[in-house]
């Protein structure tokens, strides 16, 4: 595949809309943007997933989480991995974003934005406690390869900060 | 098959998985809990990006061998990582500059290996280079807290610095594999890219008031197999489970 659309047979949004991150269990596969098609040919699920970061543990657990859920369905099913076109945040729907926050993890800036607050300690990202602004970095790593660790303030409160990838 | 490429994508893929497997080691052992999240973040990215070059290499040697086979069931002089990356975790300070010396040389190969006619390397080298220049911007950025710290900080960085200095020049030296590759449009020509990474590692330690070496004296080795005295205990560890209990998976 070499555009950057998602190519998901209707029938099957519903299935795999089921299935969550297993870092991040408030999020859907498909909020997440990770699967890029999924099509039935000649009785068989064909499903192409891409990864967030090279390493990222979840990839194989939300392969086998794909094939058991379409399976419960009545699908037979193949899972491929995919490198290109590579992952971005922007492909984080905005239902997504919205259960991030919820969750207490903050969403992606853009990217400039992005690029001040982690170079330049700029104060852009909101703290999903209480909201305020006044936040700073504490570690350009976070709890898992897609976050940067932050803290409150104003509330004192530790966070995960979702880095922008583009 | 082609040995070429098969032995191009190991000498690439080998300086990621023994450089995170050093990165690993930190696991727990950090300096600080952010530092060493920080360092094992950068080791699962590195074991990520290596997963994608062996799943490549494995197709290619097309004898059953999988990406696991090629990981922990090589012997030493099999393996043709440069020397830089299997130099140990003496302190912080050589940890960092053994990732700095890495990442600058990292995110220019990884730059140009994106334009490769290869689309698999290509393909991997997209997604590889947004996490090299994270970690070039996390080891900078010590490589300055560190020069422009404390006295005990900028010794020990210096240090390190000078140490490492001598494994720097080999990240150019071309193999046989490198050349042929390079003729075909897939490989990259490193010997383009010493100049450019020179210029910006000697920015960077002046920034940090760190001294940039001088040093003309250079070891070679690691790209032809033949290793530092750490290497064997390195593999060691990384190899212990399969060499133990031959098949085991997880």
């Amino acid at each position: 595949m070499t555009t950057t659309e998602q190519h998901i047979d209707p029938k099957l949004v519903k299935i795999l809309e089921s299935i969550s991150d297993p870092e991040i269990p408030v999020l859907s596969i498909m909020d997440m943007g990770v699967v890029r098609s999924a099509v039935v040919e000649n009785g068989v699920v064909q499903v192409k997933i891409t990864p967030t970061y090279s390493g990222c543990p979840a990839m194989d657990v939300i392969g086998d989480d794909i094939k058991a859920a379409l399976k419960t369905a009545g699908y037979e099913s193949d899972v491929e991995l995919i490198l290109h076109p590579a992952w971005t945040t922007d492909w984080i729907t905005e239902r997504g974003r919205k259960a991030l926050e919820k969750y207490g993890i903050a969403a992606p800036l853009e990217a400039e934005a992005d690029k001040d607050v982690l170079l330049h300690g700029k104060q852009l990202v909101k703290c999903p406690q209480c909201g305020s602004k006044n936040t700073r970095m504490i570690s350009q790593f976070g709890s898992t390869a897609c976050k940067a660790q932050f803290q409150c303030n104003d509330c004192q409160e530790p966070f995960d900060y979702f880095k922008c990838l583009k | 098959m082609n040995k070429n490429l098969y032995n191009y994508i190991l000498g690439i893929a080998d300086n990621s998985l023994i450089l995170g497997q050093r990165l690993g080691e930190l696991c727990g052992h950090g300096p600080s809990l952010e530092t060493d999240i920080a360092c094992t973040n950068m080791s699962l990215d590195l074991l990520g990006q290596v997963r994608s070059y062996y799943q490549y290499a494995a197709k290619i040697a097309g004898d059953g061998r999988t990406e696991d086979d090629i990981a922990m069931l090589r012997k030493e002089h099999e393996y043709f990582n440069v020397l830089l990356v299997e130099q140990p975790n003496t302190d912080f300070g050589y940890t960092i500059a053994r990732q700095f010396l890495f990442d600058v040389y990292h995110f220019l190969m990884l730059t140009e290996l994106e334009k490769s006619t290869d689309l698999n390397l290509s393909a991997i080298a997209k997604k590889a280079i947004k996490e090299a220049s994270y970690h070039k911007r996390f080891s900078s950025d010590w490589i300055k807290r560190l020069g422009d710290g404390t006295d005990e900080s900028h010794e020990r960085i210096q240090a390190a610095i000078n140490d490492l200095w001598t494994y720097t020049d080999e990240l150019f030296h071309q193999t046989e594999a490198d050349k042929a590759m390079v003729e075909e449009g897939v490989g990259v020509d490193v010997t383009k890219l010493k100049d450019a990474y020179y210029e910006e590692v000697k920015t960077v330690l002046e920034t940090a008031t760190i001294e940039v070496p001088e040093s003309k004296y250079f070891q070679k080795g690691g790209k032809q197999g033949i290793h530092t005295e750490h290497m064997g205990y390195l593999l060691a560890d990384l190899q212990y489970m399969q060499r133990t209990y031959p098949n085991m998976e997880w």
